[in-house]
C-alpha cells in the first residue's frame, strides 16, 4: 500500500479515514502540513484544481448536517471531482433498503469516494467492507468525526504554533459527541493534555481510561487552559433525564466571559456548530472577536476535506478493480 | 432395531461419578448393558462401534435454546435446529417460550414436544411463559402449562421486571413444583444499551448497559425467592458480582440455581471490536475480569448448568450497524467444545464440564435425560476430547450462522450421537 493511503490506514489496513482512534503522529503532522498548503490555495482566487477530475465523490447522509455535507461538497468540487449529494434518511430506507443494499447500489455507480454520515455507530466501518470506494467517516453516531477533529487540529495548530503541551478543555455533552472521541483520541497522540468538563449525567464511563482528566466543575476545570472546545448540546438531552434545564446547564456548564477568564489569557474559543447560544456558549464569548475561533474551524474544515481527498484518492486506480 | 456395542470407550457418566474404560450395549433404543466384562455375549448382528478411547457420555441437555419455530422459520426451523443439536451431541433441548405466538398455551406446549419427537433426533422440554405473550403482565395459565408438560416458566428473553408479579409466580409456580427462570437484567437500567458500559464502549461511541443491571436484579429477585419460597433459576450470568450473590445465596439456603453459556466463560467484551455483531449478544460480553470470576463458579459449583443460549439471527438482523442488529448467537454445534476449552485450560475437570452439560441442567428442569443407566433411552454422545476443529461461521452444520466463535480454534469434537439407540450424527 503506498505511503498516501497508508496515512489513514486502520487496524484492518484498509484505505479509509474511519476514525483517529490509534493514529500515530507520525501520519498527522505531515497531513496537517497537506491541509496548511490547501488553505493557502483557498484563499486565492482560482481554487479550481484537476487532481480528482473523473472521479466520483458521493456524499451519502442517512442524517442531516448542511455544514459537514456542504464542506465535503465544496472540497470535492475545488478539487475536480463530480459530486453527488445523497440524502437518504427520507427515500430508500423507510422504503426497507438496507445499509448494505445501499453498498450495493453505489458499487454498480461505480463510486471513489464515499462520504458518510449515520446516526449509528460503526455503519461508515460496516459499509466499508461491502463498498469498494474509499469511505471517509463523515460522523457515525456518538464514535468518531475524524475530519472534524482534524479541522480542530489544524486551527490550534495554526494559532499555537504546536498541540504539543497545550492544554484543552472538551467541555459539555460527551457522552454523545463523536466530536468529543476523535479530539481526545487526536490530541492525546499529538501530546496535548486533555480535559473533559460535564455533568455526571454526560460523560461516559471510564473515559478517564482514554488519557484525559474528568471535571464536573467548569470553573476548576477552565483554569489555566489553552483551548476550549465547546460541544452542543441537543435539546432531547433536556427532556431525557440528563440535564434538568436549559437555563440550569448554561448556570453551570455554560461558557461565558467569566468562566473564560478563568482560562489562560487568550485562549482559544472553538465549537463545532451549529451552537444553541445561551444554552452552551453565551454570545458575547462565541463572537469574540480575537479569541473566539468558530468560523475560522469552517474554513479549516474545506482545506481539510481537500487534504483528505487528496490523500485517499491517490493511488486509487478504477482499471485495478 | 439392531443391537449397537459401543466398545473401547471412555464410559463417563455424571449422574452416577462413572469415569472408566468400557462398553455399552444398547437393545432396542434402550440401554441394555453398562460397564460390560470383555467376555460378554454380545447380541448376533449387532453393529460394533469401536471408540478408538474416545468419551462416550449421555447425550447432552441444552437448557436454554431459542427456536425459530413456530413464527419465525425464516431464521431457523425445528429441523434445521435439530440438525445442528445432533451434530453438537445434543439430544434434549430445553426451549424458551420467546415464538410467535408465545408459548403461553398448553396446546403449543404439547405441539413442541410433539414436533421434536417428529425430529427422531431431538427431545424437545417447553418453557412456558410466566406471563401471557411474554407481555409481562397478566400471568399465564401456568398450571394447564405444567399440565401439558412445561417444565418451567419464563418469559425467555425478557426480564420480569414487576417485582410483585415476579413474587406471585415464584409464589404460584412453587405450588406445581415448578421453577421461574428469570433472564436478570435490569429493564429500565438495560434500556437502549447494546454494550457492557465502560472504556470499550466509550471508545466505541456504544450505549452501554452497566454490568450492575445483571446484580441489581439477581438481587431483587434472590430477596423474592426467600420471601415467597419459591425455587429460581437465574439464566446466562454473566459478572462476577452475579457469581458472588449467588453464592452467598445459596449458603444461606435460598432455592436458587443457575447457568451461563459459553460466551462468557470463552470470550470478553473485546470481542465486539470494530462492530462485530456476531459478537452482540444479550446480556453483552463482559470485561475480562468478569470472565474469570465465570469461570471460578464454574470451577466451585455456584454454577448449575451451561446452556448454549442458541439464538438464531437472519442475516439481515445482523447486517445492520452494531446498535440495530439483533442480539444472539448460534451455539448449538460449538456447545460442548467450547465447553471443553475450560477443561483443556484446567479451569474445570472433564467429569465437571460433563455434568454441566447433562446431569446438571436436567436436574434443574426435572429430566430424566442425561444419564448413563440400564434401561434409559440410548441418548448417547460420543467426541473425541482431543480433536482439533475451527469454528468458521457459514460452515457450521444447521441453517443459522451467527456465531460469535467464528474463527475459534477448539479441541474436542463430535463423532457420534445417537437418540434412543438411533445414529443422528457421525
Amino acid at each position: 500500500m503506498p505511503d498516501s493511503q497508508r496515512m489513514f490506514a486502520n487496524a484492518d489496513g484498509s484505505r479509509h479515514l474511519l476514525g483517529l482512534q490509534g493514529m500515530h503522529p507520525t501520519r498527522i503532522e505531515p497531513f496537517l502540513d497537506l491541509a496548511e498548503s490547501y488553505v493557502l490555495l483557498n484563499r486565492q482566487r482560482k481554487t479550481q484544481r484537476d487532481l480528482l477530475r473523473g472521479r466520483t465523490l458521493i456524499n451519502l447522509f442517512f442524517e442531516d448536517s448542511t455544514r459537514t455535507r456542504t464542506s465535503f461538497e465544496l472540497a470535492g468540487k475545488r478539487l475536480g471531482a463530480d459530486v453527488i449529494n445523497m440524502t437518504v434518511s427520507t427515500s430508500s430506507v423507510n422504503k426497507g433498503e438496507t445499509l448494505l443494499d445501499t453498498a450495493a447500489t453505489l458499487n454498480a455507480m461505480r463510486t471513489d469516494l464515499l462520504v458518510v454520515r449515520h446516526a449509528q455507530s460503526g455503519a461508515p466501518a460496516l459499509l466499508a467492507q461491502k463498498v469498494e470506494a474509499s469511505v471517509i467517516n463523515a460522523g457515525d453516531g456518538t464514535h468518531e468525526h475524524p475530519t472534524q477533529a482534524l479541522l480542530d487540529a489544524l486551527t490550534i495548530r495554526r494559532r499555537c504554533g504546536s498541540l504539543a503541551g497545550l492544554v484543552v478543555a472538551i467541555c459539555g455533552d460527551v457522552a454523545h459527541s463523536r466530536v468529543a472521541r476523535s479530539n481526545i483520541h487526536l490530541l492525546t497522540a499529538m501530546g496535548s493534555r486533555v480535559r473533559v468538563i460535564g455533568p455526571p449525567t454526560l460523560i461516559p464511563a471510564e473515559i478517564e481510561r482514554l488519557g484525559v482528566e474528568v471535571f464536573h466543575d467548569m470553573d476548576q476545570g477552565l483554569d489555566g487552559v489553552d483551548v476550549i472546545m465547546m460541544l452542543r448540546l441537543q435539546r432531547e438531552r433536556m427532556t431525557g433525564g440528563l440535564v434538568p434545564s436549559a437555563r440550569e446547564y448554561f448556570r453551570f456548564f455554560g461558557l461565558d466571559a467569566a468562566r473564560l477568564a478563568r482560562a489562560k489569557p487568550g485562549a482559544l474559543v472553538m465549537h463545532p456548530g451549529p451552537m444553541n447560544r445561551g444554552v452552551e456558549i453565551d454570545s458575547q464569548v462565541a463572537d469574540h472577536p480575537e479569541q473566539s475561533v468558530i468560523q475560522e474551524q469552517v474554513e479549516m474544515g474545506v482545506a481539510v476535506r481537500m487534504a483528505v481527498l487528496d490523500r485517499l484518492s491517490r493511488g486509487q486506480d478504477r482499471t485495478d478493480r | 432395531m439392531s443391537a449397537v456395542l459401543f466398545d473401547a470407550v471412555r464410559l463417563i457418566d455424571p449422574a452416577t461419578g462413572l469415569d472408566r474404560p468400557g462398553r455399552l450395549l444398547v437393545e432396542n433404543g434402550i440401554i441394555a448393558g453398562l460397564d460390560m466384562a470383555a467376555g460378554d455375549s454380545v447380541p448376533e448382528g449387532a453393529t460394533v462401534i469401536d471408540g478408538h478411547g474416545a468419551v462416550l457420555c449421555p447425550g447432552l441437555v441444552d437448557m436454554r435454546v431459542t427456536l425459530g419455530e413456530p413464527g419465525y422459520e425464516y431464521r431457523e426451523t425445528i429441523a434445521q435446529a435439530a440438525e445442528a443439536a445432533s451434530a453438537g451431541g445434543i439430544t434434549t433441548i430445553c426451549v424458551l417460550p420467546n415464538t410467535r405466538p408465545a408459548i403461553d398455551d398448553p396446546a403449543l406446549v404439547r405441539l413442541l414436544r410433539a414436533l421434536g419427537d417428529e425430529t427422531g433426533r431431538l427431545t424437545i422440554l417447553p418453557y412456558g411463559a410466566v406471563t401471557r405473550g411474554c407481555a409481562g403482565e397478566d400471568m399465564a395459565e401456568l398450571g394447564l402449562l405444567r399440565e401439558a408438560g412445561a417444565v418451567a416458566f419464563t418469559d425467555g428473553t425478557r426480564a420480569i421486571a414487576d417485582a410483585r408479579l415476579m413474587r406471585q409466580a415464584l409464589s404460584y409456580a412453587g405450588g406445581f413444583g415448578a421453577m421461574v427462570m428469570q433472564h436478570p437484567e435490569d429493564p429500565s437500567l438495560a434500556r437502549g444499551g447494546v454494550a457492557t458500559e465502560g472504556e470499550l464502549a466509550t471508545r466505541l461511541g456504544l450505549p452501554g448497559i452497566p454490568a450492575a443491571a445483571e446484580a441489581i436484579l439477581v438481587a431483587r429477585d434472590l430477596r423474592l425467592a426467600q420471601l415467597s419460597g419459591g425455587a429460581l433459576h437465574l439464566c446466562h450470568i454473566s459478572t462476577a458480582e452475579t457469581v458472588a450473590l449467588i453464592r452467598q445465596a445459596k449458603a444461606d439456603g435460598v432455592r436458587v440455581t443457575c447457568d451461563t453459556a459459553p460466551p462468557y466463560f470463552d470470550l470478553n467484551e473485546t470481542a465486539i471490536g470494530d462492530f462485530r455483531t456476531y459478537a452482540k449478544l444479550s446480556p453483552p460480553l463482559r470485561p475480562e475480569a468478569d470472565r474469570l470470576a465465570i469461570c471460578e463458579g464454574l470451577a466451585d459449583g455456584t454454577i448449575d448448568a451451561i446452556g448454549s443460549d442458541h439464538m438464531p439471527c437472519d442475516p439481515d438482523d445482523k447486517r445492520l450497524p452494531f446498535a440495530q442488529a439483533m442480539a444472539g448467537g448460534v451455539g448449538l454445534a460449538t456447545l460442548l467444545g467450547v465447553t471443553l476449552a475450560r477443561v483443556h485450560d484446567g479451569t474445570i475437570g472433564l467429569m465437571r464440564a460433563l455434568e454441566l452439560l447433562t446431569a446438571g441442567p436436567a436436574r434443574i428442569v426435572g429430566s430424566h435425560a442425561g444419564r448413563l443407566a440400564v434401561g434409559a433411552p440410548a441418548d448417547l454422545c460420543l467426541f473425541d476430547l482431543e480433536r482439533a476443529w475451527q469454528v468458521v461461521a457459514g460452515q457450521l452444520p444447521g441453517h443459522a450462522q451467527n456465531t460469535p466463535f467464528d474463527g475459534r480454534a477448539l479441541e474436542g469434537r463430535v463423532i457420534g450421537t445417537w437418540k434412543a439407540g438411533r445414529r443422528v450424527f457421525g
